[in-house]
């Protein structure tokens, strides 16, 4: 092992890359990139959460205070795009490239260059989304699913913001093409795909689902540009098209990139909790048979977003019998997680906590997912705040949560150093308070018939909102923590283990030292 | 500046909060159902909740027990298995006989909110942004539906009170206990027809008509709002529906069918420019003041100034055209207000803020453009 870490480190010397900012910009190292990703998209993190802390200040009160409506329509919007194109999606892509060579034994990324490109396409096209506030018109204000004909009304911001989702699209299409390709071909020997790490897994499956479906979203969001600006009628009846049209495209392309926002957030728990239960995961063929599942019914549930849409009753059958089948696997997997944990020898450190916390909310979320699958319900919950709750249960709950997770379990092997444990555990409790907090009484919000996506309310929705609204800032400020946390982990933390967690045993804790030399497994591991 | 009225705001809320007003109802359900769907929706979501409910008690409660006994801190040792295939399969068997439980009462409730055959009436609801159009197809009723809620109470001058953002000026009127079939549609873009009392969500869709059906079960007042985002006012669209008993829904059709015969004008009629501009205001601040503004300076990039506007400054015929047939986001208006109106807005806005032509428009001039 030591032989091998020196050989690297002449190595290094050998090669001339840039130093200073050109290094990041020229990187072609997936460690790097990775690293790009994850602070990308942490900032875009931060913006997208000031956009929800202002959509709560307003909301904290009835009456108007603090923005006019069509700011409000656009705050809501770019909310939705940023944290899901900006904050997770970046998010998981920086742990696969931190993570997936490493945990199959291999030296880098497969596509080198494309992987630098695949990054260095997203910062444009955050400066697009966030400049298009300052056009004539404002910011894209349809709601992040840019229904026609209401998008084709709206100034150039949608326009910045079309060709924003073709960048942001294009990267993820080269991303899932290098992750798919690295996996395939360049495991180490005897690393079989039935011995792959779960997060390997997931990410193989998530990338397969994000070349299916980007593309669908490009040429959506395509035929809305041709619609506004070149004369075409693809959404517009009196042309011979239909806007419903439209919602069938963006929601075949809207269901998969749920899971694609979910089952590398499965992949990251399924490492946490054998590593704290210190115990092999159970099941692990059913875990990638079930996330297979997950990833091939999520094709023919598209219509489950669209059932007011007044599809015919068999449609709308068929969409609800999908759609609840989709909770055999997410079963498999819960039960599962909590069979890893049953007699094994568990300790809470903070990703521990997030992983149990990501247990408890996303299935929370799946409950209430299964609720609105029943298509008379969905008819009285569609578009409230019911629905706002249960997609906040499973991305922030699910998605975010295990992000959380995952980088307090990986920073201590990226960076060499320990984040500060007592102030990680304060972290997820005061998240764990705020994010209840925020998005429970939204269910009751719903329930009661509040519609989302609208600036101001009805008296009888002033006190759930006003909980609402403090839960959201106390989310909002406790994440100030986890910036402070990270940020002086990588300058002044204390030096960290190279197998930091006892029962941790992927590749990246078993092989390399914490932090992992620039280049890892030059030389193949044999795996046995 | 933004700060200081944030935390204004803050203990406003918090002492509205610690004062618990007498308004608060504190609803953690669907509000009470009111027609046959509905209680079914009502009863569906109940049973979903209760089975979710046990499941998560059951499955959590043994999550609870091992994090409370298998852990390192009380001695636990770790066991090594890893897989179970007889667990693995009634696991995953189980869950997929609960979903046919939930399933089968959905379905008949599915088939039978599709079954709008049989109606004892049609009413057309066609949704403009942003206000609604009832058009009862047997009686020849049609009127428009808005929000009443004055506009001082939202921008804050006002403090919002009653019904705030749920009241219109003309609820849509239906007979208790009588099956009536809705045909809904947009002129625009897509709004949602949401009635949670009465169990019916349905997006109007421009060019399309979809049907949903209602039999409300007693006479009372029921509301809801506009459930897609349809633009900057979507939170100002509410819906009312007034169900009446038999005799007292007929009294209402006859005074619609009086008020919609006395509201007939005459045609030739000269109106002066006073008149024109009073009337032309009114017109104003109901139909395009939510886009252009009061002072008519519209929205930058989104929607345009009619201060010094070319178009209003400019020949009147180009300007009758565009209100009456519209333009871009601009409404056809010709489909919605009469001569009168549309005579009195244009005379209003060639005479508003810096616009000063003297110029009035008469009646007979929109009748003669409109053919």
């Amino acid at each position: 092992m030591a032989t091998s870490v020196a050989h690297d480190h002449d190595h290094e010397h050998g090669h001339h890359y840039p130093s200073g900012l050109l290094r990041w910009v020229m990187t072609t190292n997936h460690k790097d990139i990775g690293t790009l990703y994850l602070l990308f998209s942490l900032f875009m993190f931060f913006a997208g959460g000031a956009m929800a802390m202002l959509i709560r200040a307003e909301l904290f009160q009835p009456g108007l205070q603090l923005v006019r409506p069509e700011f409000f329509n656009s705050l809501s919007t770019l909310h939705g795009l940023i944290m899901i194109f900006g904050a997770i999606m970046p998010a998981f892509v920086g742990f696969a490239n931190w993570l997936v060579p490493m945990q199959i034994g291999a030296p880098d990324m497969a596509f080198a260059r494309m992987n630098n490109w695949s990054f260095w396409l997203l910062p444009p096209a955050a400066i697009l989304l966030f400049s298009s506030f300052f056009v004539p018109g404002g910011a894209a204000a349809s709601g992040w699913t840019l229904y026609p004909p209401l998008v084709i009304q709206q100034g150039a911001g949608v326009d910045m913001t079309i060709l924003a989702i073709h960048m942001m699209g294009a990267s993820s299409i080269m991303g899932s093409i290098n992750i798919i390709t690295t996996i395939l071909n360049m495991r180490a020997p005897g690393m079989t795909l039935m011995k792959m790490p779960l997060f390997v897994w997931t990410w193989l499956i998530t990338a397969y689902l994000l070349i299916a479906v980007m593309p669908v979203l490009a040429g959506a969001v395509t035929m809305l540009l041709t619609d506004r600006h070149f004369g075409t009628h693809f959404f517009n009846a009196a042309g011979g098209g239909d806007p419903t049209m439209f919602l069938h495209i963006f929601w075949f392309f809207g269901h998969p990139e749920v899971y694609v926002m979910i089952l590398p957030a499965f992949g990251i728990i399924s490492q946490i909790i054998p590593a704290f239960a210190r115990k092999p995961l159970f099941g692990y063929a059913s875990m990638v048979y079930a996330t297979a599942s997950i990833a091939i019914l999520s094709f023919i549930v598209w219509g489950h977003h669209m059932f007011t849409v007044g599809m015919p009753a068999t449609g709308q059958l068929f969409f609800m019998y999908a759609t609840m089948l989709i909770a055999v696997p997410t079963g498999v997997k819960i039960f599962n997680w909590i069979a890893t944990m049953w007699k094994g020898s568990m300790t809470f450190e903070t990703p521990m906590l997030f992983a149990i916390g990501f247990l408890v909310e996303f299935t929370l979320g799946g409950f209430s997912g299964l609720v609105l699958a029943v298509v008379p319900v969905d008819i009285t919950l569609h578009n409230t705040y019911y629905v706002v709750a249960h997609f906040h249960y499973v991305l922030f709950g699910g998605a975010v949560m295990a992000i959380m997770g995952g980088v307090y379990f990986w920073l201590p092997k990226w960076t060499g150093r320990m984040y500060n444990e007592k102030l990680g555990q304060w972290h997820f409790w005061l998240t764990a308070l705020g994010f209840n907090l925020t998005f429970f009484v939204q269910h009751f919000l719903g329930l009661a018939g509040m519609p989302r996506r609208i600036p101001d309310y009805a008296l009888q929705f002033a006190e759930f909102n006003a909980i609402s609204s403090i839960g959201a800032f106390i989310l909002g400020l406790s994440q100030l923590l986890f910036l402070y946390n990270v940020v002086t982990t990588i300058r002044s933390g204390k030096k960290a283990a190279d197998k930091q967690w006892e029962g941790a045993d992927s590749l990246e804790w078993t092989m390399l030292p914490s932090p992992p030399p620039y280049h890892s497994f030059e030389t193949p591991p044999i795996i046995k | 500046m933004m700060l200081n009225k944030l935390s204004k705001l803050f203990l406003a809320a918090l002492l509205s909060l610690l004062a618990a007003h007498s308004s608060a109802t504190y609803d953690v359900n669907i509000p009470q159902p009111e027609t046959v769907i509905a209680h079914q929706i009502y009863g569906l979501h109940l049973y979903v909740l209760w089975v979710c409910a046990v499941i998560f008690v059951i499955v959590f409660g043994w999550m609870f027990l091992a994090l409370l006994k298998h852990r390192k801190s009380v001695g636990h040792k770790a066991e090594q298995f890893h897989e179970n295939t007889v667990v693995e399969v009634i696991w995953t068997i189980i869950p997929f006989f609960i979903l046919v439980a939930l399933a089968y009462p959905a379905t008949k409730t599915v088939l039978a909110m599709k079954d709008a055959g049989n109606a004892d009436m049609t009413i057309k609801v066609t949704a403009y942004q942003w206000k609604w159009e009832y058009d009862y197809q047997q009686d020849g009723i049609r009127f428009f539906s808005a929000l009443s809620t004055p506009r001082e109470d939202i921008e804050g001058a006002g403090k919002p009170k009653g019904n705030y953002l749920l009241e219109v000026d003309n609820p849509m009127v239906v007979p208790a206990g009588k099956k009536v079939r809705l045909l809904i549609t947009s002129s625009d873009v897509i709004h949602g027809w949401y009635m949670p009392q009465l169990g019916v969500n349905q997006y109007g869709i421009p060019g399309f008509i979809k049907d949903a059906w209602i039999q409300v079960d007693h006479p009372g007042t029921y509301k809801g709002q506009c459930s897609q985002i349809c633009g900057k006012e979507h939170g100002y669209m509410p819906i009312t529906v007034e169900a009446m008993d038999e005799a007292n829904y007929n009294s209402w059709v006859g005074a619609q069918k009086q008020k919609l015969a006395a509201a007939t004008e005459d045609p030739g009629k000269s109106w002066s420019l006073d008149e024109l501009k009073v009337k032309g205001g009114q017109v104003f601040a109901a139909n395009c003041q939510a886009c252009h503004q009061a002072n008519g300076m519209g929205l930058p990039g989104t929607f345009p100034a009619l201060n010094g506007s070319k178009v209003v400054l400019g020949p009147q015929a180009e300007q009758i055209q565009i209100v009456l047939k519209g333009k871009n986001v601009m409404p056809a208006w010709g489909l919605q207000l009469k001569d009168s109106e549309i005579a009195a807005v244009i005379t209003y806005t060639r005479n508003a803020w810096d616009n000063k032509t003297g110029e009035s428009i008469q009646p007979s001039e929109i009748k003669a453009a409109r053919s």
